[in-house]
């Protein structure tokens, strides 16, 4: 249902006061919700700084509760990422100065993180940063053969590379060096 | 199992415990390679994957202790509870040896997981399903690292071959215990929560038989051992690697970060 047909059956119901009312707190709740959301575009990952936690995806929503208090969903990347705690902090760090009123972070498990979320513009900024962004999820048999898909070098655009490394340096992130140009690079792993 | 109180939903308690012992116990093994690992890279892979791991258990310790609604987290769960209340299978436990011996145990461990996590996202149960579906991706991750060792150590020098073969020799008694259905099991499966064992178990011979091949190892025969562990009766090796594991909250209680 959207925005417009709520409208529609507040109006059929509602006083022509109260309609005013209601109308007025969707309004206040919007602005409060876009606010949270700039707020959250400036929240960067800690262990990849340029990317914020939105660019990532792992905000799942924004929304207002009954209550008026915003609820904001958090999916962690990986179940044992060490940074997920640091960017639940972040995030209420940041919320807490935007003025957005009371609010409340919830873990959301299902459904699972997908490297997929990361927005066009994350996936600027990890090319930007030097880091491959990932390929498209799958669970084909074939993608779980190591090099079953040759992965272009970041500096020279090669694809004469080799994994060095399944992990890397975080738990989001693959070790992969160029054959051409001989530089290490990291791919961001795809989940 | 020890502790003799009835919690409101015991089968799904012991349910919990056992998934997210295994991924306990199988992390923190994999931990004890950090700094002691052939390369860099392998001392990186292994940490990541035990990362994964303890992630897996932190998600199911801590529904596991909602379910016994006696107000125990996964930190009491993980940290208080004696060898004989793990209900991780007797594998997980198997000291790390050399590094064919730990990724021989990962890939039989990896597999095993890897099935049965794909299965459980259809659970009825919905909090299960959900830790599943996000775990499943993590141990196909696992399962292409193990696995692409365990070919290229199978298929490599005199030396790795060797290892490998009597590693899997070694480890492949302990395998009989993921498939044997108990009244736990039995009580999962029947009401949807969790797979038949036997499916699984198909499933986890055909991957095991191609990777197997793949590394021209052989399958060693099935001999008549059988292990206790997800029952609480383990070998003689978790409780060393619990002394370690527990060491600070049993000589700090209750110490915090």
């Amino acid at each position: 249902m959207n925005a417009f047909a709520l409208f529609d059956q507040a109006a059929a119901v509602a006083e022509p006061a109260a309609m005013v009312a209601t109308v007025a707190a969707v309004a206040v709740a919007d602005a409060r919700i876009a606010s949270a959301w700039a707020a959250l575009r400036d929240v960067e990952d800690p262990e990849i700084p340029t990317v914020s936690v939105v660019d990532l995806g792992v905000i799942r929503f924004v929304t207002a509760q009954s209550d008026g208090s915003l609820e904001v969903g958090l999916s962690p990347t990986y179940t044992g990422c060490p940074a997920t705690e640091v960017i639940q902090a972040l995030v209420e760090r940041a919320l807490a100065g935007a003025d957005v009123g009371g609010f409340r972070v919830v873990r959301v498990l299902a459904p699972a993180w997908s490297s997929d979320w990361i927005t066009p513009e994350g996936r600027r900024k990890l090319v930007e940063y030097g880091i491959v962004p990932p390929d498209h999820s799958s669970s084909s048999l074939r993608d779980l053969r190591p090099g079953s898909r040759p992965v272009a070098c970041p500096r020279c655009h090669s694809t004469h590379t080799e994994t060095v490394s399944e992990f890397g340096s975080t738990p989001c992130k693959a070790l992969l060096r160029c054959r051409e140009c001989l530089e290490p690079f990291e791919y961001f792993k795809c989940i | 199992m020890s502790a003799g109180i009835k919690v409101r939903d015991d089968d799904l308690f012991r349910y919990a415990l056992r998934l997210g012992d295994l991924s306990l116990v199988v992390g923190q093994r994999l931990g004890e390679w950090v700094g002691h690992s052939p390369a860099l890279e392998e001392d990186l892979g292994l940490a990541n994957m035990a990362l994964d791991l303890i992630g897996q258990a932190r998600l199911l310790l801590g529904y596991a202790g909602e379910i016994e609604g006696r107000g125990r987290d996964e930190d009491q769960l993980a940290f208080l509870r004696e060898h004989g209340e793990y209900l991780n299978p007797t594998l997980a436990e198997q000291p790390n040896g050399d590094f064919a011996l730990t990724i021989v145990r990962q890939v039989l461990i990896d597999a095993f997981q890897l099935e049965l996590y794909e299965r459980l996202t259809a659970s009825t149960d919905e909090r299960l399903a959900a830790i599943a579906a996000k775990a499943v991706k993590e141990t196909r991750y696992h399962l292409r690292y193990s696995g692409g060792w365990l070919v290229r150590l199978g298929d490599g020098t005199l030396e790795s071959r060797a290892r490998t073969s009597s590693a899997l020799e070694r480890l492949w008694s302990f395998t009989a215990e993921l498939f044997a259905e108990d009244e736990v099991d039995r009580a999962m499966a029947d009401r949807g929560i969790a797979p038949r064992l036997a499916d699984v178990q198909k499933a986890w011979n055909a991957r095991i038989d191609a990777l197997l091949a793949e590394a021209t190892l052989e399958r060693p025969p099935d001999r008549p051992f059988q292990w206790f562990g997800k029952q609480g009766a383990h070998s003689e090796h978790l409780g060393y690697m619990l002394t370690e594991m527990q060491y600070m909250q049993r000589t700090y209680p209750g110490a915090r970060w």
